[in-house]
């Protein structure tokens, strides 16, 4: 053990294999000095296995009625209560953690390569590229988020999906400025020179060689964007026009509280603490992750 | 909710004051400046008309069919859409939309069967109030927090400061605003409930800004003032809170970088009193970059009232828009969108100019 440490922990790494894992090791070991970031990387943690493991987590079907249990408190065999069909809110809860995951799963899947991607070409290339590229980053970055994605969604029609794309196309322009930003950083350094004159093709250049260097501002951002994503998708499913149900969406299931939210408060109240539980865990672990790989943005989200 | 606005002001680096030029300088740094701004928002508008002509485009519902009905024979199909113009290029279909909505002209409602233009003038107000309300809260307790909590970095107040700036990030609006109704409206009775005022009010004082809270200062009705604000100091405080957290959040890491600075250190060995050293040498500085901060935070406020509004029924824009959207009633959607993105739009780039304008170190 006391060797695989040192091993890790080498100054002069002998394969890159070690390098790299050295690397990951001193980034965790940091982390965990962090509370709240350890607290974060818990929350999430836990978030997956739920969504994982939600049949053998989930007492109940999320789906399956049972009128005659309906609006029941808190308490015994129901320990979040149940909504006003019959169904165990702690289970819908558990289910929806899947839809959650997968919301911001496959909008970080969308849009941060898609941010990077637009904002590495017009780095690298320059010129009429760049100002073309960031005239449209930015259009899209000086709209409000939240309207836009709920006219795309307007356009598309509701549903999870659609929300998902919506999502995604507001919010791939932060990548985008952020790609370009530390693309210009080292444009100009010897090692880009050394592969032009190699005669490496700028694809290759740009996909082998820049985009490696700007994923770990790109992983601070994505992570601290989570809680952003799971508010907008929770507010589209709030308004009826994310996942449609009886999906155990948590926003949709506020949305369907709201109607009982004066005498049967658990009914709107327990997905709210689900959602906030989840965002502050990647609010926690993205506040870490800055704080280790990127320590000169400070306090400035 | 996340009413944080999308670009964060970044604090220059303080630099030894550079010698002042000319006035003359100056006045061509402004002009230069203020040409600038115009070009820049006048192309980001046309990008936003953009986005919503290709939204209207790509929507799957023909709005040919829209008109004439499914069983219309081809010819009387063709002339609809020869008659709507669908027939031209997108490009000509795209110079006469920015035509129409320059002149004020966004189409019928289809649900409320006004001229959407008529619509937003009726509603656009009510969202204001609401905003304008929140971000007074959220200034007015945001910035002594943040200052407190910068002063004494690291104690209790810090935290819970601290934790407020996080929550912030992770409290969906709507959420919130749901449990204050239950907890204060319906459990206390401290607050009036969802709308601007009570029923038996409505329509009682002529609407001369649409502003309830000024209209009824002017016409002298105070039973009808108080009621108003009643009913929207709910709203606006749970909109006060995410702008709180958020100004909060930004002054404290200003003062932060401030008060490391060597001139307060000067300042504190002199003997100059705690209090004066917060607020006349530390704050003064930051004064330029919190406005561009409050300003990209109401912006995001007038964004945020868009779920808040929908709890509450308060009869504003994002509830027109919401209402519009389940009932595919594009040219309202269209419409507000437009709307909330331009007023949106140009607030962002006001406060960025204005940075600019007024740092010195920015020049």
């Amino acid at each position: 053990m006391a060797s695989t440490r040192a091993w890790l922990l080498d100054d002069s790494p002998t394969s890159l294999l070690q390098a790299n894992l050295g690397r990951s090791y001193r980034i965790v070991l940091a982390l965990m000095r962090n509370p709240l970031a350890v607290i974060g990387a818990i929350i999430i943690f836990v978030l997956i296995i739920t969504a994982l493991f939600a049949p053998l987590i989930a007492p109940f079907s999320p789906i399956g009625q049972d009128l005659a249990n309906r609006l029941q408190p808190p308490g015994g065999t129901h320990w979040m209560g149940t909504d006003e069909l019959g169904r165990d809110i702690f289970s819908r809860i558990v289910y929806g953690a899947r839809i959650t995951l997968t919301i911001v799963a496959l909008v970080a899947v969308i849009a941060a390569p898609v941010g990077l991607l637009v904002g590495a070409i017009a780095g690298y290339f320059g010129g009429w590229v760049d100002r073309v590229m960031m005239g449209i980053t930015d259009v899209f970055l000086s709209m409000p988020k939240l309207i836009l994605a709920l006219a795309f969604v307007a356009a598309l029609g509701p549903g999870i999906e659609n929300a998902i794309i919506a999502i995604a196309i507001t919010a791939w322009p932060a990548y985008a400025r952020i790609a370009r930003a530390e693309t210009l950083t080292f444009r100009h350094s010897e090692f880009i020179a050394a592969v032009q004159l190699q005669g490496a093709s700028p694809f290759r250049i740009i996909v082998r060689h820049i985009l490696p260097l700007c994923t770990s501002s790109m992983i601070i951002r994505v992570t601290l964007d989570m809680a952003g994503i799971i508010l907008t998708a929770a507010g589209l499913g709030f308004i009826g026009l994310g996942a449609q149900p009886p999906l155990p969406e948590w926003g949709a299931m506020i949305s369907r509280g709201r109607s009982f939210i004066l005498d049967q408060w658990w009914v709107a109240t327990m997905p709210g603490f689900a959602i906030i539980l989840v965002s502050l865990g990647f609010c926690f672990l993205g506040d870490g992750l800055r704080d280790v790989l990127d320590p000169k943005q400070g306090d400035k989200l | 909710m996340t009413i944080e606005p999308q670009t964060q002001p970044q604090m220059p680096p303080v630099a030894p004051e550079v010698v002042s030029g000319t006035h003359q300088r100056r006045f061509k740094q402004v002009a230069l400046a203020i040409s600038g701004f115009i070009i820049t928002v006048a192309l980001t508008f046309l990008g936003l008309l953009a986005i919503t002509f290709f939204i209207g485009r790509v929507i799957p519902i023909d709005p040919v069919l829209a008109v004439v009905g499914d069983r219309a024979p081809k010819a009387v199909y063709e002339a609809a859409r020869q008659a709507m113009g669908l027939d031209r290029p997108l490009i000509l279909q795209f110079i006469s939309y920015v035509g129409d909505v320059l002149t004020g002209d966004f189409g019928k409602s289809v649900s409320t069967g006004r001229f959407v233009a008529d619509d937003l003038a009726r509603f656009f107000p009510a969202t204001l109030e609401m905003a304008t309300i929140g971000i007074l809260i959220g200034v007015f307790l945001g910035v002594p927090m943040g200052v407190y909590a910068a002063s004494r970095q690291g104690s209790w107040v810090d935290q819970v400061i601290r934790v407020i700036g996080l929550l912030g990030y992770s409290v969906p609006a709507f959420w919130l605003g749901l449990i204050g109704l239950a907890v204060f409206y319906a459990n206390l009775r401290w607050v009036g409930g969802p709308g601007r005022i009570d029923i038996f009010y409505d329509g009682l004082i002529p609407p001369v800004t649409g502003l309830i809270l000024v209209d009824s200062l002017l016409a002298g009705d105070l039973d009808i003032f108080r009621n108003a604000v009643s009913h929207i100091i709910l709203p606006a405080s749970v909109l006060g809170f995410f702008s709180l957290a958020y100004i909060a959040r930004m002054t404290r890491s200003f003062m932060l970088d401030q008060l490391s600075q060597e001139f307060v250190t000067t300042a504190r060995v002199k003997g100059v009193p705690e209090r004066l050293v917060l607020w006349r040498h530390a704050f003064n500085p930051i004064r330029v970059p919190l406005i561009t901060v409050i300003g990209l935070s109401y912006a995001g406020l007038l964004e945020g009232s868009v779920m808040i509004e929908v709890v509450f029924s308060w009869p504003g824009i994002g509830n027109y828009l919401t209402t519009a959207l389940l009932n595919a009633d594009m040219n309202a959607v269209l419409g507000a969108t437009l709307v909330i993105g331009a007023v949106f739009i140009f607030i962002n780039k006001v406060s960025d100019v204005l940075y600019r304008v007024l740092d010195p170190r920015a020049r």
